[in-house]
């Protein structure tokens, strides 16, 4: 069926200028940092030879599942035909490649050897799961843009559905390699496979909260109003992906318990005195989790459009948490090479490695993020992305004939 | 003044010109292959797996020769930064949590015969010889560091820092990763040792043996039929060629 949607090229304003000044200063940071970094050598990081994965790591993977993630909202109306979603579907699109291309620029510019990305991706393991992203990632590139074109072109609206369908089954497999990247680390207690659909409910959050803080940011910077029936629609959404991230989480670490050998590990970072519990319980769950939720419930709150707004940030905040502390606290416990015996050396051994990002980190990460922002401003201003107006009467009626039933 | 004549033809010429180049050459090119294992063009054999059996009982506290001379041999330098420097052989100290009891462990990497750094490489990088020696080949590595995430025994080490006057057989550089590659230049060299065990043996220690896992005739193979051995981490399936006694 055709979209009959209004969609508009955004102009240059105030609120584009400020955007674009915020994003290319992230931009020129990150660029200092890794022409730093790759003078100089990993050292200036917080990373060591325990902890070799640090926060470019949390931001790239924090981008790559968010870009899988935002990329429903596309997938609900062409796959699951739910029209409400449909003006939003083209922007869906855009701003899964605005953030796996950010997440992809940082995971890059942090390797020891940036300059041989042709190497990688030209010569290929294919026992590893790295190399198979390395198609799945390129590959969502080209599924996006054929969906997209289908999107753009009137005459080709009606595959959106198959090909929407397509993207769906492969964004689904993205997020399940990268989540994946932690199931195959076999001497390590922290990761299993549990991983890839913890990944994948991760991402759809953190892709609907995403999304619903630039709904918010278009209809006060860029004049396109935001009716009710989507705020509610979105608040109905997190509530769902907040609580099957809980139970996956509560689940990984019940079965976690289970297993005595990892009690050390699960005791390390839910009851210990050190920064990853304190992430866990006051980060992950009560800011991540509960006071969303508490807001979301909230009888006033929940129906305010600054309410989801601030439920959303919460949860992205939860969620890089969330990957903060599975990618670091994983790694900084040691690694129990003789099970009976105390160890100890030079390399530290049996040590609980000790992990504080440094600016370069911090920047690097910016530059990521500041990527995906760019591009996403950058693509808004010249074609026309952007639905005309979201309120009630648009989204309600612009697709349907008949007024779409509300719950 | 009497004059000699050098009566030369040309098959004398051909002859004793031949004979010359022989003389020149035959001795370099005999002492070269006596140097050398094997040809360079050769590859490695599988017949042979090249591994080390290291007696924790004979490894001593203050010793650390293997460390010293594993760090000369490959050019591995000390930054002062402890956590980030570069360690391809480390001493362990294990206290029994039960006796208190104290044994020291030289560790490095295992060269597993099924190693979890080579199925997790993107690139391929991390690759096992067929005489079973782990090795990152540096010019394909994009240190992306995902085989340190997976080794179970915390043996690679990211370059951190720039490094200068590197070895011409040790090629090491920024942004790769590394590990002990069983010197590797000196087993293809013929040698057939390492310098760990070099240093061990000449300290009197006899802690570490060098040798060919796969020749009965072999001390190491002799040795791992006479005493009970161990591998590290064994639960883990993946069949190492560095073999422990005394843990």
């Amino acid at each position: 069926m055709r979209d009959k949607t209004d969609y508009i090229i955004i102009e240059f304003s105030k609120a584009v200028f400020f955007f674009g000044v915020v994003v290319l200063s992230f931009i020129a940071l990150g660029f200092y940092s890794f022409l730093t970094l790759e003078h100089e050598g990993h050292w200036l990081t917080g990373m060591n030879n325990q902890v070799v994965w640090g926060l470019p790591h949390v931001f790239a993977i924090f981008l790559i599942i968010a870009a899988s993630g935002i990329l429903n909202i596309a997938s609900i109306s062409s796959v699951f035909n739910i029209k409400i979603y449909k003006p939003l579907g083209r922007l869906s699109a855009l701003l899964a490649i605005c953030l796996l291309t950010g997440g992809l620029m940082v995971l890059v510019l942090d390797l020891g050897r940036p300059d041989r990305l042709i190497v990688a991706m030209t010569t290929f393991n294919f026992k590893s799961i790295f190399a198979w992203n390395i198609f799945l990632y390129s590959g969502f590139m080209a599924v996006i843009a054929l969906y997209l074109w289908m999107m753009f072109e009137a005459r080709y609206n009606k595959f959106v559905g198959k090909v929407g369908t397509f993207a769906f089954i492969w964004r689904i497999t993205l997020t399940t390699g990268t989540g994946s990247i932690f199931a195959f680390l076999v001497a390590k207690e922290a990761y299993g496979a549990l991983a890839a659909p913890l990944f994948i409910a991760l991402s759809l959050l953190m892709g609907t909260a995403i999304f619903y803080s630039i709904l918010y940011w278009m209809d006060k910077g860029l004049d396109v109003p935001l009716g009710s029936e989507i705020i509610a629609r979105f608040r109905r959404l997190l509530i769902y992906f907040i609580f099957t991230v809980f139970y996956i989480t509560i689940l990984s670490h019940l079965t976690s318990l289970y297993v005595t050998k990892n009690h050390d590990f699960e005791f390390f970072l839910l009851f210990s005195d050190n920064i990853y519990t304190l992430l866990f319980w006051v980060c992950q769950i009560g800011i991540g989790t509960i006071l969303p939720l508490f807001i979301l419930y909230n009888k006033k709150l929940s129906i305010s459009p600054l309410g989801i707004l601030l439920a959303s940030l919460l949860v992205i905040f939860g969620g890089f948490t969330m990957l903060y502390i599975i990618i670091i606290s994983g790694q900084a416990y040691p690694l129990d090479l003789f099970p009976g015996y105390t160890e100890n050396s030079s390399f530290y051994d049996g040590a609980i490695a000790s992990y504080t990002p440094s600016i370069y980190e911090i920047m690097l990460g910016l530059g990521g993020v500041g990527i995906s922002a760019a591009i996403y401003i950058f693509a808004i201003m010249i074609l026309d992305f952007t639905p005309k107006n979201l309120d009630d009467e648009h989204t309600l009626y612009s697709n349907n004939k008949e007024k779409i039933k509300t719950e | 003044m009497k004059k000699y004549e050098i009566k030369l033809d040309r098959r004398d010429f051909l002859k004793s010109s031949t004979m010359l180049g022989v003389s020149t050459i035959a001795p370099g090119v005999f002492f070269q292959q006596l140097a050398h294992g094997r040809d360079l063009d050769e590859p490695a054999s599988s017949k042979i797996r090249w591994g080390m059996l290291i007696n924790t009982n004979q490894c001593t506290d203050e010793c650390d020769a293997c460390v010293t001379a594993c760090n000369e041999e490959h050019g591995i330098e000390d930054f002062g930064r402890p956590t980030t420097d570069t360690q391809w052989i480390r001493k362990l100290t294990l206290t029994s949590e039960t006796t208190e009891e104290s044994i020291n462990v030289p560790m490095m990497c295992q060269h597993c015969e099924n190693p979890p750094c080579v199925d997790v490489c993107p690139t391929g990088a991390s690759f096992i010889r067929a005489d079973g020696i782990v090795l990152v080949n540096k010019h394909t590595c994009i240190g992306c560091r995902y085989c340190m995430m997976s080794c179970p025994y915390k043996a690679r080490s990211f370059v951190h820092e720039n490094l200068e006057n590197q070895l011409p057989h040790a090629p090491r550089g920024k942004g790769c990763v590394e590990s002990c590659n069983l010197c590797v230049h000196k087993i293809d060299n013929g040698e057939n040792n390492t310098a760990c065990a070099e240093a061990c043996q000449k300290d009197g220690h006899q802690a570490i043996l060098f040798g060919d896992l796969n020749d009965v005739e072999s001390d190491i193979s002799k040795q791992l039929k006479k005493y009970e051995s161990k591998e590290v981490r064994s639960d883990l399936g993946l069949n190492t060629a560095v073999r422990y006694r005394g843990i």
